[in-house]
C-alpha cells in the first residue's frame, strides 16, 4: 500500500514541507528531517481521499478571488453580528443551489466560501454532485441567494477551472 | 514599539474580543440548531483573525521577526471552520434535528 519513497502529490508534499519549516522555530537539521517525513507520510495516508486533479486551473486568478472572499468575510461578520444583537427574529431559508461547476475541488472551494460569507452555510451536496443545499440565516427569497452566489463566487471559479 | 502600533494592536484586540463574544452570544440566543451554526462560523472567525493580526503586528514591531506562524494559524482556521460547519449541518440533517417554524424551503431527505 505505501510505496516506499514515492511522492504521489509533489505539490502537496512541497507545501507541507514549507509549512513545517515556517511552523518550527527556524530551519535546522531536525526540522528538515521532520518536514521530509511529514511530506512523505501525509500524502501517502490521505491519497485515497484526493479526487483526480483538475485538468487545467488558472491559478493566477486565485489571489483576486481570495481578496474578494476575505473582504466578504469581514462584511459577513458585521451583518451576522448585527442580526445576533438585534431583537428581531431571523428569517431562515433552505436553498437548493443548482451547481454549474463539476470539478470536485472547485465544488468544495465554493462550499467553503459559501460557509464563510454573508449569512449562508452550505449544509449538504446531492449524491449526483449537482445540487448544493444551503442554509441561509436571513433571506427574503431563494432566487436572490442563488443569484448572489452565482455572480460573486461561482462565475470566477468557473473561469478558474476550465 | 511605536505609539501607533500600540493603538492599532489594542483596537484589533478589542475588535477581536467583541466579535468572539458576539459569536458566543449568537450561539446562546439564536432559536434553532441551523441558525446557531452561523455565529461560530463567521463572527468568531473574524474575531480570532483580528486577534492573530494584532499578534503579528506586535511581534513584527518589537523586532522578533514576522509572525508567519500566526498567519498560518489564521489560514488553517479559515480552511477548517467551513468544513466543521458542514459536518455539523450534515449530521443534524441525518438525525433529523427540527428547524424553527418560520424556516422556508425544505432540507431534502437522504
Amino acid at each position: 500500500m505505501l510505496d516506499r519513497l514515492s511522492f504521489p502529490q509533489p505539490w502537496l508534499s512541497l507545501i507541507l514541507f514549507t509549512i513545517w519549516q515556517f511552523l518550527s522555530e527556524g530551519v535546522s537539521g531536525a526540522s528538515v528531517v521532520m518536514g521530509l517525513i511529514l511530506a512523505w507520510l501525509i500524502p501517502q495516508i490521505t491519497q485515497g481521499f484526493w479526487p483526480e486533479r483538475p485538468a487545467f486551473m488558472k491559478a493566477w486568478r486565485m489571489p483576486v478571488y481570495l481578496i474578494v472572499v476575505l473582504w466578504d468575510i469581514v462584511i459577513a461578520s458585521f451583518s451576522v453580528a448585527k442580526l445576533i444583537l438585534s431583537p428581531r427574529k431571523p428569517n431562515p431559508f433552505f436553498v437548493c443551489y443548482p451547481l454549474q461547476l463539476d470539478h470536485p475541488l472547485a465544488i468544495s472551494i465554493l462550499a467553503s466560501t459559501i460557509s464563510l460569507t454573508p449569512g449562508t452555510v452550505s449544509a449538504d451536496i446531492s449524491d449526483d454532485n449537482k445540487t448544493l443545499l444551503i442554509h441561509a440565516l436571513d433571506a427574503d427569497d431563494d432566487q436572490q441567494v442563488i443569484d448572489a452566489i452565482h455572480k460573486r463566487y461561482e462565475k470566477p471559479l468557473m473561469e478558474m477551472f476550465q | 514599539m511605536s505609539q501607533l502600533a500600540e493603538y492599532v494592536i489594542s483596537a484589533l484586540l478589542v475588535l477581536g474580543g467583541a466579535f468572539t463574544l458576539i459569536g458566543a452570544i449568537g450561539l446562546a440566543r439564536l432559536p434553532d440548531f441551523f441558525t446557531r451554526l452561523h455565529g461560530p462560523t463567521k463572527a468568531t472567525t473574524l474575531g480570532v483573525g483580528a486577534i492573530m493580526l494584532s499578534s503579528v503586528i506586535y511581534f513584527s514591531s518589537t523586532g522578533q521577526g514576522l509572525g508567519i506562524s500566526e498567519i498560518l494559524i489564521t489560514v488553517f482556521l479559515l480552511m477548517t471552520a467551513p468544513v466543521s460547519a458542514n459536518m455539523l449541518a450534515k449530521a443534524a440533517m441525518h438525525i433529523g434535528v427540527k428547524s424553527m417554524e418560520n424556516t422556508q424551503g425544505n432540507p431534502w431527505d437522504q
